[in-house]
């Protein structure tokens, strides 16, 4: 029996669907037999990052009113062969599922997989309930913005009054220099006012845009740091103890001296 | 030019990450005790209850709120007292 995870934030833009299209590909390299649910119906997107757009037939959609059943609708990632997208509905919108379709949906496709993660539409509604539903575990993300850490604070409220308590933190786009220059909140200011736990922080990476760019996730490539960071996270899930990784000696000495004498 | 001055000689105390984080610890306290007005509303029950056991209240004029002012949240309750009760100071005496 597998577990259920819903990527969740609140706020939009800050990369939920990115970190689930990397924590599905991180997972599924270890082995794990993975399906990925795109639950943001009406603005499907974890399609186009992970490239595989030009394979939908089914979607969610035609799925839980019973058009299909959940194994004729999942697309089959073209690098690893145990890792699945349930793609959501581009035309319908968020009333189309209920909560209740949701959590019959998770139940049924856990049986098979060893984890299934769900990608949450920002804000509060129904959208957010119905990707909550099934869950068992919630991975809330964030940026180091006082507008994210709010709505983060927010969702982490409404995640425990459905029972899915102690939900795990994802700092992303942490940007380690303005951090030293005290013009970007650390990890432990984030982690003080949430007073949640840690999963892990993915620093900003420009890669993250060049693979998305190309359709593929940035947990594939080795020299990345941020693909370095969703490894350890996708570890994390796994049950390992890893360190989190110190990105302080970004930059260096050059660098730094290069912006005191404002040449940037 | 000032700013870069600032950082050198570590005047962290207004860099904009303090001014983020305690903006934060506000707006949250409001968001987390402000979300319901049902909280408020049996807080002020609550008030009634223990406060009549010392003096006689109005418990209709009775106003509880949140209040934010530049670097805090108070807990402000407005309490008239009609009257003194007279019991309480022989219990206590």
């Amino acid at each position: 029996m597998g577990e259920v995870i819903v990527i969740t934030s609140g706020k939009g833009g800050v990369g939920k669907t990115t970190t689930s299209a990397n924590l599905g590909a991180g997972l599924a390299s270890f082995g794990d037999k993975v399906c990925l649910i795109d639950a943001d119906i009406g603005l499907r997107n974890l399609d186009v990052v992970m490239g595989l757009e030009n394979r939908i037939v089914y979607d969610l959609v035609d799925v839980t009113s019973g058009n299909c059943s959940f194994r004729k609708a999942l697309i089959k990632d073209k690098r690893f062969e145990n890792l699945f997208l349930l793609p959501a509905a581009q035309t319908k919108d968020k009333t189309a599922v209920n909560p209740d379709q949701m959590r019959a949906l998770t139940e049924e496709i856990k049986n098979e997989f060893d984890y299934v993660i769900v990608d949450c539409p920002a804000g509060i509604e129904q959208g957010f309930r119905n990707a909550i539903a099934g869950a068992n575990q919630a991975i809330v993300v964030t940026t180091p913005e006082v507008s994210a850490v709010r709505d983060a604070d927010r969702i982490i409220g409404l995640l425990e009054k459905e029972d899915l308590r102690e939900p795990k933190l994802v700092v992303n786009r942490m940007r380690y220099q303005m951090v030293k220059h005290g013009d970007m909140m650390s990890i432990d200011d984030i982690i003080d006012i949430l007073a949640v736990d840690l999963l892990g922080v993915v620093p900003e990476d420009e890669q993250v845009v060049v693979s998305t760019n190309r359709g593929d996730m940035v947990v594939m490539n080795d020299s990345s740091k941020s693909g370095q960071a969703y490894r350890n996270i996708v570890r994390r899930i796994k049950g390992e103890d890893v360190p989190m990784m110190n990105l302080d000696d970004e930059g260096g000495f050059f660098r730094k001296l290069r912006q005191i004498i404002g040449l940037k | 030019m000032l700013e870069l001055i600032n950082r050198l000689f570590g005047r962290e105390n207004h860099s904009s990450k303090t001014v983020a984080k305690e903006r934060l610890r506000l707006v949250l306290v409001h968001d987390r005790a402000g979300v319901s007005p049902e909280l408020l509303q049996t807080l002020k029950i609550d008030l009634i209850k223990v406060i009549s056991n010392y003096m006689e209240i109005d418990e209709h004029a009775l106003e509880v709120s949140l209040d934010s002012s530049e670097n805090q949240v108070a807990l402000v309750a407005n309490i008239p007292v009609k009257n003194m009760k007279r019991s309480i100071q022989s219990e206590t005496a």
